[in-house]
């Protein structure tokens, strides 16, 4: 897994400001998507690129439930997202879902990460490889259920493959 | 050693005698809960799910089933008036009878109608989709929030997975000040311990407070500890809570204790004999201060609602401070449950709001999520009854929101900036 980095050095970023109350009746993930982090940056969707990780301080994603908050970001184009620590339920929607990965990387890693660098995330290591900066960072593994729903590529598909 | 009630509930629905934080099991649910957000998102995923070849055929069990609308309703405009639509069609298709249709008797905030209506039990393991479903976590059961696909998983196979969290014990001690609720306890919580403090833990509350703490307060406090990041909030069951769930429903339930040498990852003690009215400054719930220290603070908006802030008792705190005064700024009040307004309209609640000046409205979420029905513009500031004030949250991101007790925003009403309801005269 390749991509390019689009950083926010910001710790608490809350699902509001990931996709804002009033677009919750929308459940169209297309429409989600042109209004991904609209609360934070309104310029965002024109920034991300398609397979872009996005790397951001600790607790990412707290406040609520909506699964609107990881689609939105999957639609934009964002595959995975690197941080200290995220908030629960937007950890297992973004797993349970497929979405998008939410890996989690020490402080310190967060802070060497600049944004615009390539990395190279290597899950079966659990490594990731910054090809800008050419430094070798570690990721927290995913515990042994979950890494097989990531494998899965979501819940339904992790069911599919156990009925098999 | 034994283990915690979050522990206990967890291991007895997934058919262990043992379980440990970091386990994950798969557990069977109790019960389960949309709304009108989560609801056509849970539709969205099985239509998906249709495409993959695995279809729906009948829940679960439709009886552990229900829906309420709280969100957009009364219908906010036509993409929710179609949301709420294809609702309704799915519930009666899949033969879910606890659908709380507003205009029609009952209904209200999930959160809400959860206790109101003596949903969810003792004992009991609860998913929701909605964040908020911690709140249910004060009548001993274990009520988490899910996402759409969790719900949608759960709704087909009655089960979902789960890690074990570990549990902070928070004691709590001490004579409660007048004018101290339950809503400056748990800010002065999250303050101390930030929006990430409980992050994927159980939160529960003991000691001589919560004995003699009423049902509806106690439901504050599980209900704030989504903003902590807790899995749950969770309050062991007692007298009053069987007393509380005696005039609401007939269904049998097995209540469950923490051992007695069961273990916390931690203790937190509190002693509550000094604590003043808090206020949580925007933008987050966790920046808090003194209500005194924030005196003369100008607001345009008063906001006495949602699932933390307008149970019948928030409602008579909140009147006992207007009774007789007028307010000086914009007061929207909107009782929780439909069977809330009723009885705050029998005990004359609703008239002395009317007659302080402010609005009385049906129930809703409405503002709170920023959604409809008052709505925040750029630079206004509110003093709310809720529980988030994240940028935009209750309208333009450049709106300001302060989050206190009915107690407080009730003082602030009247007097047009942040007050301290002690110093009301
Ligand atoms: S009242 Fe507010 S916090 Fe409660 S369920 Fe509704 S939107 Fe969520």
């Amino acid at each position: 897994m390749t991509g390019k980095v689009i950083k926010y050095d910001i710790e608490n970023i809350d699902t509001d400001v990931i996709i804002p109350g009033p677009y919750l009746k929308i459940h169209d993930h297309k429409e989600l998507g042109k209004h991904s982090m609209e609360g934070l940056d309104p310029d965002f969707s024109s920034k991300v690129n398609k397979g872009d990780f996005m790397v951001t301080g600790k607790n990412f994603g707290c406040g609520s439930s909506r699964e609107h908050a990881p689609i939105a970001l999957h639609e934009s184009g964002i595959q995975a997202i690197l941080a200290p620590s995220f908030a629960r339920i937007f950890y297992r929607n973004a797993v349970d879902g497929g979405y998008l990965l939410p890996i989690e990387i020490e402080q310190d890693i967060v802070k060497k990460i600049q944004d615009r660098d390539e990395l190279e995330i290597n899950l079966n290591e659990n490594k990731i490889f910054n090809k800008t900066q050419k430094e070798e960072y570690l990721i927290k593994p995913f515990p042994e259920l979950i890494s097989k729903i990531v494998s899965a590529g979501g819940l339904i598909n992790f069911k599919i493959e156990e009925q098999n | 050693m034994g283990m915690n009630i979050t522990e206990k509930i967890l291991a007895k629905a997934s058919n262990r005698t043992k379980v440990s934080p970091d386990d994950v099991v798969i557990a069977n649910i109790d019960k389960v809960m949309i709304h009108d957000v989560s609801g056509p998102g849970v539709i969205k995923v099985f239509e998906l799910w249709e495409n993959k070849g695995i279809k729906l055929e009948k829940l679960y069990d439709p009886e552990k089933v229900w829906i309420s609308e709280d969100h957009f309703v009364p219908a906010s405009d036509k993409v929710s008036a179609n949301n709420i639509s294809l609702l309704s069609k799915w519930s009666k298709k899949f033969n879910v009878k606890k659908h709380y249709k507003y205009g029609l008797g009952q209904y209200g905030i999930c959160h809400t109608l959860s206790h109101e209506e003596g949903l969810i039990l003792p004992g009991e393991l609860y998913v929701g989709g909605d964040s908020h479903t911690n709140t249910s976590g004060a009548m001993g059961a274990l009520a988490v929030g899910l996402g759409h696909t969790d719900i949608a998983y759960v709704l087909m196979n009655g089960k979902i997975w789960f890690k074990i969290p570990e549990t902070i014990l928070f004691k709590l001690s001490g004579k409660k000040p007048d004018y101290i609720m339950a809503k400056d306890i748990i800010l002065k919580i999250i303050g101390e311990i930030g929006t990430d403090g409980a992050n994927y833990k159980a939160m529960q509350f003991s000691g001589d407070v919560i004995e003699k703490m009423t049902m509806e307060e106690r439901l504050t406090l599980t209900n704030m500890t989504t903003e902590a990041g807790a899995k749950n909030g969770i309050i062991e069951p007692d007298n009053t809570t069987y007393e509380y769930l005696k005039s609401r429903t007939n269904e049998k339930y097995i209540p469950v204790y923490s051992d007695v040498d069961a273990e916390y990852s931690e203790i937190y003690s509190y002693e509550i004999g000094d604590l003043e009215p808090i206020v949580a400054k925007p933008f987050s719930p966790k920046n808090i201060s003194v209500a005194r220290e924030l005196q003369g603070i100008e607001l345009d908006k008063a906001y006495i609602g949602s699932c933390t802030g307008a149970k019948l008792e928030d409602l008579r705190n909140a009147a006992k401070i207007m009774k007789g005064k007028k307010v000086k700024i914009r007061t929207e009040v909107l009782p929780a449950a439909q069977s809330i307004f009723l009885k705050a309209m029998k005990e004359g609640l609703v008239n002395v709001f009317l007659e302080a000046g402010a609005i009385v409205g049906p129930p809703t979420c409405g503002a709170c999520c920023g959604a409809h029905m008052g709505v925040l513009a750029k630079d206004e500031v509110c003093i709310s009854t809720t529980n988030r004030n994240f940028p935009g949250r209750m309208g333009h991101v450049e709106s300001k929101t302060y989050l206190a007790s009915p107690l407080v925003v009730a003082s602030s009403a009247i007097n047009g900036k942040i007050t301290d309801p002690r110093d009301v005269d």
